[in-house]
């Protein structure tokens, strides 16, 4: 039989649906799999070839001792519904074999979807008809529960299930009957397009005709936001041009949730792209009203950057003393002369100097009060429009990047140094105050301001060691994202990066080197067995308490023994590791010919030493032991 | 086209249809409708309420002398609390949009998730921002905590911002461009409030005064909230007083703000001053509700 459920509600936060549709994928339907799909007022769950009832059972009943006697069995079997003649034996028992009958699917359903469905998790959840109701993220109107052709019955603060659904709030019908099979042909009369996926097609499909900058994020969005999107074109004045792009953008994008429409030369036209949550805009009312709002916002922007012209960004560092950057670690005048003063150390020039005491002045201006986001860019922007050097204006702009794993650094080597050294002071200050990120809780987003050293260093190629950074907890907190880095950003293995990492870091550009290089000898046919039998020597090392000791090449024996000694003493120790793999041979050789538990102890020692020395001279690369060999696997 | 009384008038007559008291603006100053009694007294308990009203609301630090044609220092909410929420609550709303006008086929509305909190109250709800072809018109929101308690019935508050929306409506770039009545432009009727308002806010309020004041109305409150445990005749105590205390430090807290004359670090402090009065009034009128 084919499922149909649909929580209808009021409108549900955009970014929350994904991960509720996520959760709902994963219901228990009689072992059927959920197909999810979700609007803002909606959230639908479909399945097919559910079965009618779930099977008959056996179900064995122990009974009474044998040695009991019959009343006692009679007595078993009674309370049991059966007859005393339904018992057997098994061993010293009576035991009862019983029936249990399966039992419908709507009835199972009916039970568990209410608790399954307000056990979805959500960000934040609220109660809407009194303190005992139930919670959810917003409150549930209505909901089509169907099985086959009949209605599970069930209920949730009041609202029964049935076979009733809506249409788009003002262009569909308040009331739809519908079965399963008529269901998403019915939203779609009454403008809900159910599919996420055709939804968002639809808006990239309209914006892009229109000439709109796509974006990811935004499209996302919108998608989750509308039940039938449709896109329109509206227009500024193309005064605003005067205004950066970035400014524009932001206030389209962010305060507007509008595509930014590209112009000639690169540049944005005097245009934006709406998406509607509607069929159209015949009369250009829609139209209309969006140009009215963008232009009070761009006069509030044009108004934001004409006030800030009249004090410069140079004149503001004394205001940053009245904003606090951590209520413990003081204003961001302090933060900036410890910035100032960490580029210098860092070998800053003269530029990056410049840029480290202005890049924090931003905040003190109206465009940044306003829009946030744009912190770091409008100080850049100022910069530029105030005569500083193109190099301190592009590192002021540049300082907060990278932003996410996937954001790139800045682009020149001033920039790098600001925004290593701002992030590092960040770090450090609240480390400083015993404020690390614990679980999900980071709120000065350590963890990213961590992952951006982490890029900086090994992308922009910066020859700090990184114990020259960072001590103690913080120098740990720094490996973690060292870690993550390589492993989720770069595609290291993980056992390639612990065996890196194992062996020390000093700077991360040497860390990227010598995973490469592991990375490049690891599929050469030598290299597992080798690494397998690294650790083995390891093993054997470990049992036997050894740490090192002198070979003295008069005690080895002829034959692999010699021929492995005069192999790895032949190679250099930061040789190609390709030659290293080729060492397998005679280690193997070794391993199979002769004993190291020599009863000999002089013997015994001088081979632990020949191992201890072997594994040494190659672990500056890396800690082959690490390395997860097939024979590990479980 | 309707003036900007007719919308009021169409909205409060929309409400009355509806089951609303219909109140006059509370006459404290308040920064926001939700601080009136009406809103933030009301909620509370378990006791059903619907009522509607314009409240003038200050805004010190928004004040633009009269020169933005959309930041006001004072601006006009229409205020709806619906306790409890009814079902077709959302539906109501719509129909109140229609009721001034608006023949929403030929626009664009959405519902964006905006969830209101106010440190100073204690308070804080679930809700939205309704956006009309991109221009927020109305904040809902429904109530889960006022005054630090967790509320019985869950009310809905709807707060329309009328400047707005009646701009809206007759397609002005400016609120001062507004016909308020017939032949009578909005800035004719507040022009000066926002001037004399602004610079004031601004320039002349008298920091250290402001600070004694305050000081002096949280004395009172405090010294009313504490009298009324040994209080024998419950019903008759004037906790109302004691809120219109809250009232003026909350509005003093906004003045010294907009005269740049509490620093970051203070700033929680002073919130918090405030909260501690608004949570003690809210504990006390609740108690006296529950008294016979």
């Amino acid at each position: 039989m084919d499922l149909l459920l649909e929580i209808g509600t009021e409108e549900i936060p955009h970014w929350m649906i994904p991960s509720a549709l996520a959760q709902l994928a994963k219901l228990d339907l009689l072992g059927a799999s959920a197909n999810v799909d979700a609007t803002p007022r909606r959230l639908v769950v479909r399945a097919t070839g559910l079965s009618e009832r779930t099977p008959d059972a056996e179900q064995v009943v122990k009974g009474p001792p044998i040695t009991a006697g019959d009343k006692a069995a009679e007595g078993f079997a009674k309370k049991q519904g059966a007859d005393a003649s339904a018992l057997r034996k098994a061993g010293n028992y009576y035991e009862l074999v019983k029936t249990v009958s399966g039992r419908a699917a709507s009835d199972i359903l009916a039970e568990s979807l209410p608790s399954a469905i307000l056990g979805i998790q959500w960000p934040k959840t609220m109660y809407w008809t009194d303190r005992n109701g139930p919670r959810f993220i917003r409150p549930i109107r209505w909901i089509v529960a169907l099985l086959g052709d009949q209605v599970i019955p069930f209920e949730i603060a009041g609202v029964k299930s049935g076979n009733v659904t809506r249409g788009h709030r003002i262009l569909g019908a308040a009331s739809i009957p519908v079965n399963i099979a008529t269901y998403e042909p019915e939203l779609r009369k009454n403008f809900v397009i159910l599919a996420a996926h055709e939804r968002r097609h639809k808006i990239e499909k309209e914006a892009a005709a229109l000439g709109a900058k796509l974006d990811s994020d935004l499209v996302e969005t919108l998608t989750y936001i509308t039940e039938f999107p449709t896109a329109i074109k509206g227009n500024f004045n193309p005064l605003y041009l005067e205004l950066p792009a970035e400014v524009l953008t932001t206030v389209m994008r962010h305060h507007q949730k509008y595509f930014a429409v590209e112009g000639m030369q690169g540049g944005l036209a005097p245009n934006f792209v709406a998406v509607m949550n509607t069929s159209g805009d015949p009369e250009g009312l829609v139209k209309h009203g969006n140009e009215r709002v963008l232009k009070a916002r761009f006069n509030d922007a044009r108004f934001f950057w004409n006030v800030d012209q009249q004090k410069k960004l140079a004149d503001r560092v004394e205001d940053l003393a009245k904003v606090t950057f951590q209520a413990k670690l003081g204003s961001y005048k302090e933060k900036t002369d410890r910035v100032v003063a960490l580029v210098k150390e860092l070998g800053g020039d003269e530029n990056a100097q410049r840029a480290a005491l202005l890049c924090k002045c931003d905040l003190t201006t109206e465009m940044v009060k306003e829009f946030t986001d744009l912190q770091g860019v409008v100080g850049g922007l100022y910069a530029k429009a105030q005569g500083e050097p193109e190099v301190v204006s592009r590192a002021v702009y540049e300082h907060y990047k990278p932003l996410s794993m996937e954001d790139a650094i800045p682009g020149t080597p001033a920039g790098q140094i600001v925004a290593l050294a701002d992030k590092l002071d960040t770090l450090r200050s609240c480390f400083s105050i015993g404020m690390m990120p614990t679980g999900s809780k980071d709120p000065f987003a350590l963890r990213r301001a961590a992952q951006g050293v982490v890029k900086l260093l090994v992308e922009g190629d910066l020859e700090f060691k990184l114990d020259s950074l960072a001590a103690g907890e913080l120098h740990a907190f720094l490996l973690e994202r060292v870690q993550y880095y390589f492993r989720e950003v770069r595609g290291f293995k993980y056992d390639e990066v612990n065996a890196v990492l194992k062996v020390g870091v000093s700077t991360l550009k040497d860390v990227e080197d010598r995973l490469n290089h592991v990375a490049r000898v690891r599929p050469t046919p030598n290299f597992e067995p080798l690494a397998a039998s690294f650790k083995r020597i390891n093993n054997i090392l470990k049992q036997a308490n050894f740490t090192q000791g002198l070979v003295d090449a008069s005690l080895l024996e002829a034959g692999p023994e010699k021929a492995l000694y005069e192999a790895y003493a032949g190679l250099a120790a930061f040789g190609p590791l390709e030659d290293v793999a080729e060492l397998r041979p005679h280690v193997d050789r070794f391993f199979d010919t002769v004993m190291v538990n020599a009863p000999d102890p002089k013997i015994r020692e001088n081979r632990l030493s020949m191992l201890s020395d072997m594994l040494r001279k190659f672990s500056s690369i890396a800690d082959f032991s690490e390395i997860v060999t097939s024979g590990d696997q479980k | 086209m309707d003036t900007f009384q007719d919308t009021v008038l169409k909205l409060k007559h929309y409400w009355a249809e509806r089951g609303a008291i219909i109140q006059e603006p509370y006459d404290v100053e308040v920064g926001a409708g939700t601080m009136c009694p009406e809103t933030f007294l009301r909620v509370l308990g378990p006791k059903p309420y619907r009522v509607a009203y314009v409240q003038p609301s200050r805004r010190p630090a928004d004040g633009r002398y009269g020169e933005n044609p959309n930041r006001l220092y004072k601006h006009q909410q229409l205020q709806v609390i619906l306790k409890p929420t009814p079902d077709d609550v959302l539906e109501q709303y719509l129909g109140s949009l229609k009721a001034i006008g608006i023949n929403l086929a030929k626009h664009d509305l959405k519902f964006e998730e905006d969830n209101w909190e106010s440190p100073t109250l204690g308070a804080w709800g679930i809700g939205w921002q309704v956006m009309l072809d991109g221009m927020e018109i109305t904040q809902f929101t429904y109530f889960q905590q006022c005054g630090g308690i967790d509320l019985d019935l869950v009310p809905a508050e709807i707060t329309y911002g009328l400047e707005r929306l009646s701009s809206f409506l007759q397609g002005v770039d400016s609120v001062f461009d507004m016909e308020w009545a017939p032949g009578v432009k909005y800035s004719a009727v507040r022009l000066a409030d926002e001037v004399q308002g602004s610079v004031y806010n601004f320039e002349m309020a008298n920091v250290a005064r402001l600070w004694r004041l305050l000081s002096e109305h949280e004395a009172e409150c405090k010294e009313l909230l504490a009298g009324y445990e040994k209080y024998p005749e419950k019903k008759r105590y004037p906790v109302l007083a004691a809120y219109e205390q809250v009232l003026k430090c909350s509005h003093l807290f906004n003045l010294l703000d907009a005269r740049g004359a509490i620093s970051v670090t203070e700033r929680v402090g002073v919130i918090k001053r405030v909260r501690d009065l608004a949570v003690g009034t809210a504990k006390v009128w609740a108690d006296q509700q529950e008294v016979a």
